[in-house]
């Protein structure tokens, strides 16, 4: 395995002792066998040299143990890369940005501090998970609902730190924190908001405390090892039901999105959705495949005939409400009001389930994520034969012309590179006031079809920077190439970022490169 | 208690007393429940087990095969296969693989 950039076998050597002196002998992962299981498992980088590989593992088990390891860290000048639950899958698992990083694995800290069902939060340790949250919830009956990613395994810390996003009323997992306790590179234990007034009482209820409100600087950075994180839950809902509006014309997607974010940023529509189409993605009809095929491709006026003739909408939208068994029910018929201005509009019923959910409605259902329930059905939709993939995820507003846009750009973009196996996920709705746009791009172990698929996503992300569409997250592979995006005054942004990184951190122990943020001496120069 | 806090509450107190015995098909059992059943259970969305039906195995779900072995074992949770990753020592330890193997195999 590669030792840390600049650091002497001896010293590493030295430093590997020292970690054991911390955490014991059987906390530090050094042997090329143990070391491995930190590489990325769905790397687009596979047999290649740029795959990053750590040099070793370190798992401590509390906060004074973090500060003596990067006590060890900085006097060696070792890099550290920090994961929570490690399952940071699609964007690099729990492999560094830099090859001989060290990894620092929290898995172990994964004690649930508090939960509380009055005021609806919870205070967890980096390494637990959701399925260990809701355990916990159900094991002393706790009246809160979990809004977990799909992947139940990951964790709210893990998860919150980048950014992710569930499925039902509280899933911009970001907008639910609510204090943190972190490790800063010099060893300084730091509480934000109200965690920094001794004997504070609404460390998880406030989330502002006073002064600069500096939570944010933590999540997708290298500023800091966060080792506790309140989190908001939600008060459980008595139920959810979910309605599907369709329309038929290509251009009924217009007035149909700007009905959507009304009910959404009115809190009536309360979870994740998306726009979908018969038209959009892999043909299957023959029909289909056939006016495709046409020089040209097929036409709106052609699909809007074929999609008639098959008594097929355009688009539709499945609407998740949560809520009163009183107030869902008017909640749909206000929303089915507000559509039917739309010509030709149509609404279907779809599942009411109380909550929390009876163990025989959890077993009808392929993924439980919407009803609060973590799973990890969600890999049941990944196509067979298949290594894994990566996510390529522009925002753009939530208005029908950014998905005409979107899908328009990014077709041409695959097809003229030859790129048939995307997966897309047109315009969800995880993050408020605007769509997320998932394409899933296919990894593999060949060598060449990883170049490829690389070489279309570093377009894309530049193409959509060109239309005003930033990505939200990205892989280690791509993190330069984001942050660069984010350019506007000659990357001032970047250059905050890199200010505030060499006060904190100025010897560069943690996680070099993360979202682009290098330490000083590893800096290159911009273009 | 429901019935499904019931079970849950079982399953961590299983959990719990199996992490101090030395590695036993009972223990494994546990461990297969937490980290293998969300992919490789019964019922509907179960990658796993949907993976190995569509391989054409005929009793696609893990712990009713007969013909699992040692390695086959092992060589999924540390090398992955598929979409199935790797799994870190942090999260089942040799211990624990051991376990998962007396319960799997030797049963
Ligand atoms: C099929 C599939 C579906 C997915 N669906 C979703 C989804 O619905 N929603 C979603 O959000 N994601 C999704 N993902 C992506 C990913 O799997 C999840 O976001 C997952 O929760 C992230 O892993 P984790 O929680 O284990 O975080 P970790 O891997 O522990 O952490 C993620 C990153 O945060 C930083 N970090 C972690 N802990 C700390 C710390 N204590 N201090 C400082 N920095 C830290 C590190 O940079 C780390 O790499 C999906 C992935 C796949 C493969
Ligand atoms: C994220 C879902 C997931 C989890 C969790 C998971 N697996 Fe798997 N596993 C799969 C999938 C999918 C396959 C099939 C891969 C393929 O061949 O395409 C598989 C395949 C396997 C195989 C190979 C079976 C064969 O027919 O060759 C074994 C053995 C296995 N898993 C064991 C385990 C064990 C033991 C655990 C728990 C420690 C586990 N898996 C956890 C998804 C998972």
């Amino acid at each position: 395995m590669p030792l840390p950039p600049g650091v002497s076998a001896k010293d590493f050597l030295a430093v590997l002792r020292q970690f054991e002196g911390v955490v014991g002998k059987e906390w530090v992962f050094s042997s090329d066998e143990d070391v491995e299981l930190y590489r990325d498992s769905y790397s687009p980088f596979w047999h290649e040299p740029e795959d990053p590989v750590p040099s070793a593992a370190v798992a401590p088990d509390g906060v004074e143990q973090i500060q003596q390891i990067v006590r060890i860290a900085n006097k060696y000048k070792v890099p550290l890369w920090t994961v929570s639950t490690g399952k940071n899958l699609a964007y690099g698992g729990s492999a560094p940005r830099l090859s001989g990083s060290v990894v620092l694995d929290l898995k172990r800290m994964n004690r649930i501090l508090e939960v509380n069902d009055r005021n609806h939060y919870a205070l967890v340790e980096p390494g637990v998970s959701y399925f260990d949250l809701y355990r916990y919830t159900q094991e002393h009956g706790l009246n809160v609902f979990i809004d977990a990613p799909d992947p139940g395994w990951g964790s709210p810390v893990g998860n919150t730190l980048d950014r992710g996003g569930g499925h039902t009323p509280l899933r911009d997992h970001f907008s639910t924190l609510c204090g943190m306790e972190v490790v800063l590179a010099n060893g300084d234990v730091v509480r934000t908001g109200m965690g920094a007034l001794p004997n504070a009482k609404t460390w998880q209820q406030y989330k502002y405390g006073f002064g600069p409100y500096v939570d944010g600087i933590f999540t997708q950075s290298n500023f800091g090892i966060v080792t506790k994180m309140g989190v908001w839950l939600y008060p459980m809902p008595e139920m959810r039901f979910s309605g599907t509006v369709s329309v038929p014309k290509h251009d009924d997607l217009i007035p149909m999105v700007d009905t959507l974010s009304y009910l959404m940023n009115s809190n009536i529509v309360l979870g994740t959705t998306r726009v979908s189409s018969p038209v959009i993605g892999q043909a299957r009809d023959a029909e289909l495949i056939a006016l495709r095929a046409k020089p040209g491709g097929a036409s709106i006026a052609d699909l809007e005939d074929y999609l008639k003739r098959k008594n097929l909408p355009y688009w539709s939208i499945e609407l998740p409400f949560y809520g009163p068994t009183e107030v869902v029910p008017a909640q749909w018929a206000f929303a089915k009001r507000k559509f039917s201005s739309i010509p030709g509009v149509q609404f279907r019923d779809g599942a009411t389930t109380k909550l929390p959910p009876s163990a025989e409605d959890l077993a009808k259902v392929a993924n439980t994520v919407p009803l609060g329930v973590p799973s990890l059905a969600i890999f049941a939709s990944i196509p067979r034969n298949s290594y894994g993939h990566i996510g390529l995820s522009p925002i753009t507003p939530m208005t029908g012309e950014a998905v005409f846009e979107v899908m328009d750009v990014f077709d041409k973009v695959f097809q003229e590179m030859g790129i048939d196996n995307v997966g897309v996920v047109p315009a969800g709705t995880y993050y408020p006031r605007s769509f997320f746009f998932l394409f899933v791009l296919p990894t593999e172990h060949d060598v060449e079809k990883n170049r490829k698929m690389r070489a279309a996503f570093k377009r894309l992300v530049q193409l959509g920077a060109e239309h005003g569409w930033g990505e939200y997250r990205t892989h280690l592979a791509f993190m330069d190439d984001v942050a660069n995006t984010y350019s506007f005054n000659n990357h001032a942004l970047l250059r905050l970022h890199e200010t505030i990184k060499d006060a904190l951190d100025p010897n560069g122990i943690l996680a070099p490169g993360k979202s682009g943020i290098w330490p000083k001496q590893m800096r290159k120069a911009r273009a | 208690m429901s019935r499904l806090r019931l079970l849950l509450a079982l399953l961590a107190a299983a959990v719990a007393a199996a992490a101090a015995d030395p590695p036993s098909a009972e223990r494994g059992r546990a461990v297969y429940q937490k980290w293998c059943t969300p992919c490789h259970g019964t019922g509907l969305g179960k990658p796993g087990t949907a993976a190995a039906a569509a391989h054409g195995v005929k009793t696609p779900v893990l712990e009713q095969r007969q013909d699992l072995s040692q390695k086959m074992i092992e060589s999924a949770v540390r090398k992955g296969t598929g979409i199935m990753p790797r799994f870190r020592k942090t999260e089942i330890s040799d211990a624990d693989l051991a376990a998962i193997v007396a319960y799997l195999v030797h049963k």
